[in-house]
């Protein structure tokens, strides 16, 4: 009897909650179509702020620069992750060898951040997007190696063995057989690591340098917000916050078809 | 051959986190021993003196400050996500998916974008209020940005999806059998709550605490943005070391310390849930 009510109750939470985590994102895509003027009073539709944000040079510069690193850092870590998930994924690894991938995906971001700037500056490495690109891969690989191994919880060994009974060798085995059975999990986790990167902001700023060539997307962002608020953040922020969740989704769904 | 086809597979992986997480890690404890240099580099003589240092006073009250606001965020992060977690996990098999997908899918966007989100929000022109003003709830804007409610607002938006995911793989977990005998014992819900469900969820609420509190304590963006920079915190004091003041090895003790506590709770915790574990099977 007491039952339903305290259902009823629960799930009413639960739409607040949901209502908490997307009330300020909805505001912000509302007020990106505000007519002009203020950041925060509605005053009518309008294209205005989407208008502007093309004819600025810093964010689309500094959207560049991200797009870039982004790339860089997907690339390097996916070849890299998956490697590391495949050879991890043959033999039960030790919890040591655990701990240590796991790991990136676990420590503070400011510990992480200032952790490499004081490498870089040791082994004295300039600083510039280069060093961004390392510094993003490092908890990539992390993050690349999980999704990656999602895949092999179903996949069938034997038939590895079977490949190479038939007389295919070891690239021949892996490009026809494995790569087939893990591809959905390495694009997944391509298009997750190139969105950490793409929206990483601390480890991007203190690895990046003084360098104007180096600033991020997100580091810009921060320069814009830091002494408060401004009309022509919304409208950016829209356009990376739907491309961040179209992306997510992707991934999300590719990882997941092939299992169905 | 089996041996050797591994090594070339997990190699630069390992290599890989080896040169760019725990060297520069180990960098980070070992500079924590030197002195300062005068021109803001790191004179290699050992000393004690920034450990002693980030126990003093003035910056005990930054941890304090620190450990107070992540507590509060801890706790009512805890409040909402128990909850919410609890909901998802009595709803049918099939839509579970959804609805811990819609919790995540915050997490995966810009964390500058979503704080600024507050900054919107919360700021005497904001929507909140005006709303309030517009109802006639209050006559002068209240001072809702730039302030601990102001952090404490935007680290529990930015961290309770972690607490409802660990909340959740906890309570999930929990057969149903169990709450139906207590009820059919004659427990009322609140007991059956309290006796059966809350004992055996407390790993996840262990998990998800640390989480949310470890991530608070270390974070500097958001006191900047939201709390005006008024407030110092942990994070905001190492990042000052590192990149205003330039005093990179007590920046360093501060970060180790973080670390150290970090460490201290994530043990605590698997000491609980081994502990529970090892009870269970008594039982």
């Amino acid at each position: 009897m007491s039952r339903n009510p305290i259902q009823a109750w629960l799930s009413a939470h639960l739409l607040l909650v949901y209502v908490f985590l997307y009330g300020p994102i909805l505001v912000l895509v509302a007020l990106s179509f505000n007519k002009a003027g203020m950041p925060n009073v509605w005053t009518g539709l309008s294209l205005h702020w989407y208008g502007e944000l093309f004819a600025n040079e810093k964010i689309i510069a500094a959207v560049g620069n991200s797009l870039f690193i982004a790339f860089a850092a997907t690339l390097i870590s996916t070849v890299i992750g998956t490697l590391l998930a495949m050879g991890i994924e043959e033999r039960r690894p030790r919890i040591a060898t655990e701990a240590l991938i796991a790991a990136p995906m676990i420590i503070p971001d400011i510990v992480m951040a200032i952790s490499l700037l004081s490498f870089y500056s040791l082994i004295k490495l300039t600083l510039g997007s280069h060093s961004v690109i390392l510094s993003h891969s490092a908890f990539m690989i992390s993050f690349v190696c999980a999704v990656v191994r999602t895949r092999f919880k179903h996949f069938d060994r034997s038939i590895i063995e079977a490949s190479i009974d038939l007389g295919a060798g070891e690239f021949t085995t892996f490009r026809r057989v494995t790569l087939p059975v893990i591809a959905p999990g390495v694009i997944a986790a391509a298009l997750l690591g190139f969105t950490l990167s793409f929206d990483e902001f601390i480890i991007a700023y203190f690895t990046s340098g003084p360098s104007s060539a180096s600033i991020t997307f997100p580091m810009q962002i921060y320069a814009m917000i830091r002494f408060g608020v401004t009309p022509d953040v919304n409208a950016v922020a829209t356009i990376v916050m739907l491309v961040s969740f179209f992306l997510i989704f992707l991934s999300q769904r590719i990882n997941r078809e092939v299992e169905a | 051959m089996v041996v050797s086809r591994r090594i070339v597979l997990t190699g630069p992986g390992i290599a890989w986190i080896m040169a760019l997480l725990v060297i520069p890690c180990a960098l980070l404890l070992v500079n924590s021993f030197f002195e300062r240099g005068i021109y803001g580099g790191i004179d290699y003589i050992f000393t004690f003196e920034n450990y002693a240092r980030a126990i003093d006073p003035l910056y005990g009250e930054i941890f304090w400050n620190s450990a107070r606001v992540a507590g509060i965020t801890t706790l009512i992060s805890l409040a909402l996500g128990y909850p919410a977690a609890y909901c998802i996990a009595l709803s049918p098999k099939r839509r579970q998916m959804a609805l811990l997908i819609l919790v995540m899918l915050p997490l995966w966007s810009n964390y500058l974008i979503r704080t600024y989100a507050w900054m919107v929000l919360l700021n005497g022109e904001g929507l909140i209020n005006r709303s309030l003003i517009g109802l006639g709830l209050i006559e002068a804007p209240l001072p809702l940005l730039y302030n601990d409610f102001a952090i404490i607002t935007g680290l529990t938006y930015a961290y309770v999806p972690f607490m409802i995911l660990a909340l959740f793989s906890s309570i999930s977990k929990l057969a149903p059998e169990l709450r139906e005998a207590s009820t059919d014992l004659g427990a009322s819900p609140l007991m059956t709550f309290w006796r059966v469900t809350f004992p055996l969820t407390l790993p996840g609420i262990a998990a998800g605490c640390v989480f949310v509190f470890v991530l608070s304590i270390g974070n500097f963006v958001t006191p900047d943005l939201l709390g005006g920079g008024k407030r110092t915190m942990i994070g905001n004091l190492i990042y000052d070391q590192f990149l205003t003041a330039r005093d990179w090895p007590f920046g360093s003790a501060i970060a180790a310390i973080v670390i150290f506590i970090m460490m201290a709770l994530l043990t605590l915790q698997a000491v609980l849930i081994n502990r529970r574990d090892r009870d269970e099977k008594t039982v």
